[in-house]
Formats: C-alpha cells, sequence, structure tokens
C-alpha cells in the first residue's frame, strides 16, 4: 500500500513488520522518530516485542547482543556520537558472528558538535565486521531493512548489518513509499532460526578467549564470510524482486554509465543529487553517469572496476574524511583498481556537518577533478575561512 | 534457510567448557615455587593464597603444586609467614 509518511516512520514499520523479539536503544537526534515510533508500536500492543530502554548505546547494544545470543530477533538504531559509544560492543557482535540490523543515521561527529548530517560515523567503523548498506531514499531505507535481516540471519553470513540512511535528509523527510503487507514479509522472512544460542540444557561460550595458536585463522574466516556475504546481498535482492515485485538493487547500482566517459560515486542520499546533476550534463551532450555504492561492506571491488572500466575519469564524493589520509572510498577504489584499469580518481569531500550538496557543488568537484585534482573539499566558503 | 543442510558455527565462534584445564598455564612461568620442609610450619597459607589453586596439601608440613598450571607468580613465596619457599628458576 502507498503512503505518504516521514522515513524513520517508514523505517519503524518496515522493522516491525520483521516481528523483532527485543528493541533496545537510546534516543539521539536524528535517529529519534525511528525509535520513538517503534515504542509506541509496541507499547500500543500492535508489535510483541521487549521493548528494553536503556542509559546508554554501549547498553543498547549490549541488550541486543544479548538477545541475539539467547535466540532472539533484535533491532537497534543509533548515530554519531551514540554509534562510536556502540563501538566496542559493535566489534564483539561482529566477531561472535550474530545476526542483527541496526539502523546507522549518519550524522556528523565532534568536536564541533553538530547533528547535522554526513557519513563520517558510519565510515568510522567500517573495519568492525559489520555489513553496510546505503540508502537512496525512504523506500530503499526501508526495503533495505527488510533484506538485511535476510542477509544477515544467513547460514553463509551470520553477520550483523548496519543501514544507513541519511540523517535529517532522510529521517525527517515524508516521501511516498510502498509498504508491504505483514504476509508479504513473513514469506519473505520466516521467523529467526538461529543455528546456536546460549542453552542452559548446552553450556558454552561465545565469543571466549582464543590464543594465537588459532586467533588469527578465526580472523580470516570473518573476513572472507564478509566478502562472500557480497553474493547473498545479491541473492536477497533477487529474492526481494520476486517477493515485492520491485527491483532494489544489490551492491552497486549504475545511472547512465554504459557510454559515460565520467563517472560520480557516491552513497546514500546525495545520489539523487548526482542523477539530478547527470541529467542535465547529459541534456548538454556530456557523458556523465553515476554509480550508487548501495553495499560498501563488503567492498565490492570487482563490480566497481568493471562498471567503471570505460570511463576516463571517476570523481568520488565523500562525506567523510579520513583526518589525515583522504577520501576513503576513493583510497579503496583506487587500491580496488591498481594493476587492473588505469582510470584517475578524484576525491572530493563534501556535505559535511549538514553542508548542502548542491548543482553547484557538483559542478565545482567535476571542473576541479576534469582540471587535475586528486583530493579536495568542495564547497568550502572562503568568507569562513578568512575568520580563522 | 533450509533446515536440513545447515552450515557448522563458525570457526572460534563457541568454546566448549573446561578451557581452563585444557589450558596448561604452566608455560607461560620462568619461576617455580620450592619449599623447604625444615622451615615450613604447614600452616595452609601457600595452599589458600595460590591464585591458580594449583598447590594441594598432601599432609602435614608437605605441599606440592601442579607445575601443568604454576605460572610461577610468587605470591605463595611472598606470603609464606615462615619464609620457607623460594622461587627458583632451576628446573626439570
Amino acid at each position: 500500500m502507498r503512503k505518504m509518511i516521514e522515513g524513520s516512520r517508514a523505517v519503524a514499520e518496515a522493522v516491525a513488520l520483521c516481528r523483532p523479539d527485543v528493541i533496545s536503544a537510546y534516543p539521539i537526534t536524528p535517529q529519534t522518530h525511528i525509535v520513538e515510533e517503534l515504542s509506541q508500536i509496541v507499547a500500543d500492543g500492535e508489535l510483541d516485542a521487549e521493548y528494553v530502554r536503556v542509559e546508554s548505546e554501549h547498553s543498547a547494544a549490549s541488550v541486543c547482543l544479548g538477545a541475539v545470543v539467547a535466540g532472539s530477533r533484535a533491532y537497534s538504531a543509533t548515530t554519531s556520537q551514540g554509534m562510536l559509544l556502540m563501538v566496542e560492543v559493535l566489534y564483539n557482535i561482529a566477531g561472535m558472528r550474530l545476526p542483527l540490523v541496526i539502523t546507522g543515521v549518519n550524522r556528523a561527529v565532534s568536536a564541533p558538535l553538530s547533528i547535522w548530517n554526513d557519513q563520517q560515523d558510519t565510515m568510522a567503523i567500517r573495519d568492525t565486521g559489520w555489513l553496510q548498506l546505503y540508502a537512496e531514499n525512504s523506500q530503499e531505507c526501508l526495503d533495505m531493512h527488510l533484506q538485511a535481516y535476510k542477509i544477515s540471519e544467513d547460514d553463509r553470513v551470520l553477520l550483523p548489518v548496519m543501514v544507513c540512511m541519511d540523517g535529517f535528509i532522510l529521517t525527517h523527510t515524508y516521501e511516498s513509499v510502498d509498504m508491504p503487507t505483514q504476509e508479504q514479509v513473513d514469506a519473505f522472512l520466516p521467523r529467526y532460526n538461529p543455528l546456536y544460542k546460549l542453552d542452559p540444557a548446552d553450556p558454552y561460550t561465545l565469543g571466549g578467549y582464543i590464543g594465537p595458536e588459532k586467533y588469527q585463522e578465526v580472523r580470516y574466516v570473518l573476513q572472507q564470510d564478509c566478502l562472500a556475504a557480497k553474493e547473498v546481498v545479491k541473492e536477497v535482492a533477487r529474492d526481494f524482486q520476486k517477493a515485492f515485485g520491485r527491483w532494489a538493487g544489490d551492491v552497486i547500482e549504475p545511472y547512465q554509465c554504459d557510454d559515460a566517459e565520467v563517472i560520480l560515486i557516491g552513497m546514500g542520499s546525495v545520489v539523487g543529487t548526482l542523477k539530478d546533476w547527470a541529467d542535465r550534463r547529459r541534456a548538454g551532450g556530456e557523458k556523465v553517469g553515476v554509480l550508487k555504492l548501495r553495499c560498501y561492506r563488503p567492498f565490492p571491488a570487482d563490480e566497481l572496476v568493471a562498471a567503471v572500466s570505460g570511463a576516463k575519469q571517476v570523481i568520488v564524493l565523500e562525506k567523510a574524511v579520513s583526518v589525515g589520509g583522504y577520501g576513503i572510498v576513493a583510497a579503496e577504489l583506487r587500491a580496488a583498481l591498481h594493476g587492473r584499469v588505469a582510470v584517475p580518481v578524484a576525491c572530493a569531500v563534501a556535505g559535511l556537518g549538514g553542508r548542502d550538496i548542491t548543482m553547484g557543488t557538483v559542478d565545482e568537484m567535476y571542473d576541479r577533478a576534469r582540471a587535475g585534482e586528486s583530493d579536495f573539499f568542495a564547497g568550502l566558503r572562503a568568507e569562513v575561512l578568512e575568520e580563522g | 534457510m533450509s533446515a536440513t543442510a545447515r552450515r557448522k558455527p563458525p570457526l572460534g565462534v563457541i568454546t566448549r567448557p573446561g578451557t581452563s584445564l585444557r589450558n596448561k598455564t604452566g608455560s607461560w612461568g620462568i619461576q617455580r615455587p620450592v619449599w623447604d620442609w625444615s622451615k615450613c610450619t604447614g600452616c595452609n597459607t601457600c595452599e589458600s593464597i595460590c591464585p591458580e589453586g594449583c598447590i594441594r596439601h598432601l599432609e602435614k608440613k608437605q605441599y606440592e603444586a601442579d607445575y601443568d598450571y604454576c605460572k610461577g607468580c610468587g605470591m605463595c613465596a611472598a606470603a609464606c609467614p615462615a619464609k620457607a619457599i623460594s622461587m627458583s628458576t632451576e628446573h626439570d
């Protein structure tokens, strides 16, 4: 059924349709509306779940960890400082190979304090072993949550999935979404059937000590399974299409890339802006395309290399910066291309702390990259820099 | 996921009970306690203070350490009121 709702509400309803047994979260802007809605849904008796209020995000993640090892399907959402407070537990959840879905609402990280959108927070947890999917719009947020549980709980994966959605841009805007029925979701996503869970009748430890004689092999298996999860992401996308009758995307989504000489790459809501920009340039006869990086972890290196191999230049728009390094996606893409395809990759950092990414910003990154700049900030305001 | 062909739990996720028995921590140490039975009063301080619980009271004024688990921490020697225990680096 189509309805016009806020992105946060769409996510909350989608999560409720996944029938989590346990929800635990600590409210933090701009994630708040998602967990408010879910607590209301539980309080109204529409979802039979335990909603566990906690005193911090570290505890929220820990409650989810405990719920999953007890055999439950669990959910949480967080952003920015809260996500960083979760980090220790996020590593444990991935290392213990626990299926879990968390919505990572994208927000800048302090200091300076900012509640506004960029992607520094989720990029900072890229090495934890979590899968990361980045949504462009409300419909994709909704669809990704349904897919995320199915990917996460697959025996071949058994890794947590973070659905990343841009704070305010997606969480607080109203869009028309196609909300599936409970029957459809139940058919697509069966009840969680854990491969292992804590059981007093058969006691064992999860995540226990492992010495130097074995730890490296355990991490190797984690790495191999995370890389291989890419195929499950694709498979679940096909299953999703069969179940719901619409294509919701897998690891990357090319737009006007077939004959493109210059390809812009982005993650999340900015991809809509990039597509609009590309349409305008195409109308002027320029062969430009856009590549949406939908699944950032595992990193779809082969798919990206194949998708940009015919281009003369790639420009990555980064809403985060590895301070002291530079753009994170660009660096990984350059590494993937190394020795395979000789296409230059420029990196434009933009949209930090809620700075709007306008057509003018994209023009600037395009012009500067075409002029030979490789790593730069786009959309800087000279008058602000002069204050310093 | 089908109920039939399920994978084994991933490597290293599950630890079965009994690891502290299997993990012979005695290899960690470089020293071992040696008792001077002429000084030992049989007070049991060494047995009760050993953090590994690997000192056993055999009979009055007679103790033994289980070197499979003794890490050589020296707490028994430090605590012995009769100063009957010395830590030795010389052993088989």
